[in-house]
């Protein structure tokens, strides 16, 4: 599609990479296409990549990203947001509506996805608003989006809750006619008026508003039931509580169409880390305890949680640099995502490579609807035939998180200054590398 | 010492009986004709105040002058964003005049924490948000020891908004630090829900409380509390809250009634009891400038001025 590869080769022999994390093998890409898996491989026309003690990945696909455009240049546009991406090892991600002017129109929708497509580093998929203008009280025009160049499928007003149950329920109702799904923000507004952090030790201590567990709690459980009663499809945007993935559970054991995210920043960080009221830690869920992380860490390694996603959220250093009440909510998460799910699940034991792949790319992608049509376009096995939407990953590699070094335009990372396992080496989409040497190949 | 006051917690029960003992020789100064001392002559403190507090910016005021320092008033009304020019701005317009110690009080909590991030001088925390507001512990501190002798052991019933107190923050952490048993007495809907990992005592009851209390401390209520339905109405509030005349009979006969001020009287006190012997409100106030002229005094004894420090970068 985008890179077409007319520059560069077409054909790379990519040398002794580990298909999630298993044997060595040769990996032939032709024509945007794994054409030959195997050992010993030999094409004369290749480019080689030596790819020894490297890991390869399906693509990974993140189903939350903030690009910011159109509307807040100053902290992403689409072009900086998918280099970042591509840095991280995506090759799909799907970019929240909550831009300037809101993403509720076919208009918008496809001035998202165009720019995407002009950026070329990964494939920019828009999710739409469930409600006009993300104002709560009437719908978005759903389905003009769905039948749009876009081929929305995925509505959120992420930022903002569908607090409004019988909205809700409508919003859930009418998707099913093309397959979309709704991704809800799952914040009790009336419970949450003002809150800050965590509700807990830290919030007392510290005298900042309590964000209670119950209020995604509460929203989650009637979500989940609201699903299950009109036979619909939610998906349950940054999970961050033990009983949030305790009521995603109980849902799935009953054969209700729930599907769930974790963020990386919350599988990792805790609501200690605001005790000095950097604002860089603030961010929508808050943070939560370390009894939340590890439920999350389970709920993620059991399946009960399906994926991985960034919630990237940009934001420019002034917005940052103040006091905590007055700072944005948010947090950079494209380039360190798969990093910290090396450091939270694979070290840790909770997860293999297969499971990382599982998490980031296969299930998401089936979540976002990316692999409607014909083969998978994301999230494949990595075998002969797969279209060539992989990376290459250095899991031997470690070292200081350095926001200055990112290719996202804003700095807000939660991770800067820790060490962090791994590197992400190369990234190719379609068959065509965007990522070489862990650095923007174009 | 410690170079910055933002937090009770920031001091150990050696640095808070110095800062007290301090504070009881510099109550001197106020007996003598003339009431100056030249300890922080040359020295810059700057009260940067984003929310209105005569009475606390005079205190502190008053105690930079009688240390003879240079103070520089900083009125910010509302917000930093607000007025346009953000705490990190006016934090490098104070490093740049060289300020040596930075007095704030914000309406947002942790405000201190950033501006001690972007400041080299000391910063003193005179109330954030509903944080904390330690110089007001102290000086609370500072009347129990002197009216009752002691703080060892001390049974210290603090009532009314804990969860938006700074003033019950900052008195729980400084109190338990100097060998104090605190209990905390408000409708649940006004602690904070992880109340229970505090170094104190959690009570509904005031009226069981109040025998076994050495000291009372009433805090004021806010107006805005009754819109967010923390309780049902104010007259409801003053009946179970409140300290009255016959309330305040069940104390101890030895018992002090305090209250940070400013008071609503017929609210959580009544007029007879900030009126009585017992009331150590007046007092309080008077005790506020000698402990934050100890603070001052301590923070900015053993460094060097602006003027020196300057000197010495070029």
């Amino acid at each position: 599609m985008i890179p077409d590869g007319s520059q560069a080769t077409r054909t790379w022999l990519i040398r002794g990479a580990q298909p999630l994390g298993g044997p060595a093998l040769d990996l032939l890409v032709r024509d945007g296409v794994i054409t030959e898996a195997g050992a010993g491989l030999q094409a004369a026309d290749a480019r080689l990549l030596d790819a020894s003690g490297l890991i390869a990945l399906p693509g990974l696909v993140d189903l939350h990203t903030h690009l910011r455009e159109p509307g807040r240049e100053d902290a992403e546009t689409v072009q900086t947001g998918t280099a970042a991406a591509a840095l991280g090892g995506f090759t799909a991600v799907h970019a929240m509506a909550n831009t300037d002017p809101v993403a509720d129109t076919a208009g918008v929708a496809e001035q998202i996805w165009r720019l995407g497509r002009r950026a070329g580093y990964c494939d920019v998929r828009p999710v739409g608003a469930v409600t006009a203008g993300l104002g709560g009280s009437r719908l978005a025009e759903l389905g003009a989006m769905a039948d749009s160049a876009a081929r929305v499928r995925v509505y959120s007003d992420d930022g903002k809750c569908v607090s409004d149950a019988v909205l809700m329920r409508r919003a859930l109702e009418y998707v099913k006619a093309f397959d979309g799904v709704i991704a809800q923000h799952a914040q009790e507004p009336r419970l949450t008026d003002g809150a800050q952090v965590n509700e807990g030790e830290a919030s007392g201590r510290l005298g900042l508003s309590g964000w209670p567990a119950v209020a995604e709690e509460a929203i989650i459980a009637r979500d989940c039931l609201l699903a299950a009663h009109v036979g619909s499809a939610l998906h349950v945007c940054h999970v961050s509580t033990a009983g949030s993935v305790e009521i995603i559970r109980w849902a799935k054991s009953k054969g209700w169409r729930v599907t769930a995210e974790v963020t990386p920043h919350h599988l990792l960080l805790t609501d200690d880390l605001v005790s000095d009221y950097d604002p860089i830690y603030k961010v929508n869920p808050p943070l939560r305890t370390a009894v939340d992380v590890s439920a999350l860490r389970d709920g993620l390694a059991d399946g009960t949680i399906d994926c991985v996603a960034t919630d990237h959220a940009p934001h420019p250093l002034e917005d940052k640099e103040t006091e905590w009440q007055v700072a944005a909510f948010g947090m950079t998460g494209l380039e360190t995502a798969l990093r910290v799910v090396h450091e939270a699940m694979v070290e840790t034991g909770r997860l293999d490579w297969a499971g990382v792949a599982d998490r980031m790319s296969v299930r998401p992608a089936a979540i976002g609807r990316l692999d409607g049509i014909g083969a998978p376009l994301h999230g494949s096995a990595l075998a002969a035939g797969s279209p060539a939407n992989l990376v290459l990953y250095d899991p031997a590699a470690r070292d200081v998180v350095d926001p200055a070094q990112h290719a996202s335009r804003s700095r807000n990372s939660p991770f800067a200054g820790m060490e962090l396992p791994g590197r992400v080496q190369a990234t190719f989409l379609r068959g065509v590398p965007v990522v070489l040497d862990g650095k923007l190949a174009r | 010492m410690i170079r910055h006051l933002i937090s009770a917690a920031d001091l150990s029960r050696d640095d808070a009986v110095r800062i007290l003992d301090t504070a009881e020789e510099l109550a001197q100064v106020a007996d003598r004709p003339i009431r100056k001392l030249p300890t922080l002559r040359g020295r810059t403190v700057v009260n940067l105040f984003y929310e209105d507090s005569t009475r606390t910016r005079i205190s502190f005021e008053a105690a930079a002058k009688r240390l003879s320092a240079d103070v520089i008033n900083f009125s910010a009304k509302g917000s930093s964003v607000a007025k346009g020019e953000s705490l990190k701005d006016t934090a490098l317009t104070l490093e740049a005049m060289g300020a040596d110690a930075v007095v704030i009080r914000h309406g947002a909590s942790g405000a201190p924490y950033r501006l001690a991030s972007w400041v080299r001088g000391s910063v003193v925390n005179a109330g954030d948000g509903t944080h904390e507001h330690p110089t007001q512990a102290l000086l609370d501190a500072f009347t129990m020891r002197r009216r009752l002798g002691r703080l060892e052991g001390l049974r210290v019933t603090i009532v009314g908004d804990v969860l938006h107190s700074r003033v019950a923050r900052s008195n729980v952490l400084l109190l338990d630090t100097l060998g104090a048993e605190v209990t905390l007495v408000a409708p649940p809907t006004l602690l904070p829900l992880a109340v229970g990992s505090w170094p104190c005592e959690v009570s509904y009851d005031l009226d069981g409380e109040l025998p076994k209390s050495d000291v009372v401390m009433m805090l004021r209520v806010q107006a805005e509390r009754m819109n967010a339905a923390y309780f049902p109405t104010v007259r409801e509030y003053s009946r179970r809250y409140g300290l009255d005349a016959s309330r305040m009979a069940l104390l101890p006969d030895q018992a002090i009634v305090m209250h940070p001020g400013p008071m609503n009287r017929g609210v959580e006190i009544a007029a007879e009891v900030a009126d009585s012997v017992r009331s150590t409100i007046v007092e309080q106030v008077a005790n506020g400038v000698s402990i934050r002229m100890a603070v001052l005094y301590l923070l900015l004894g053993g460094a060097e001025s602006g003027t020196e420090r300057a000197e010495a970068a070029r």
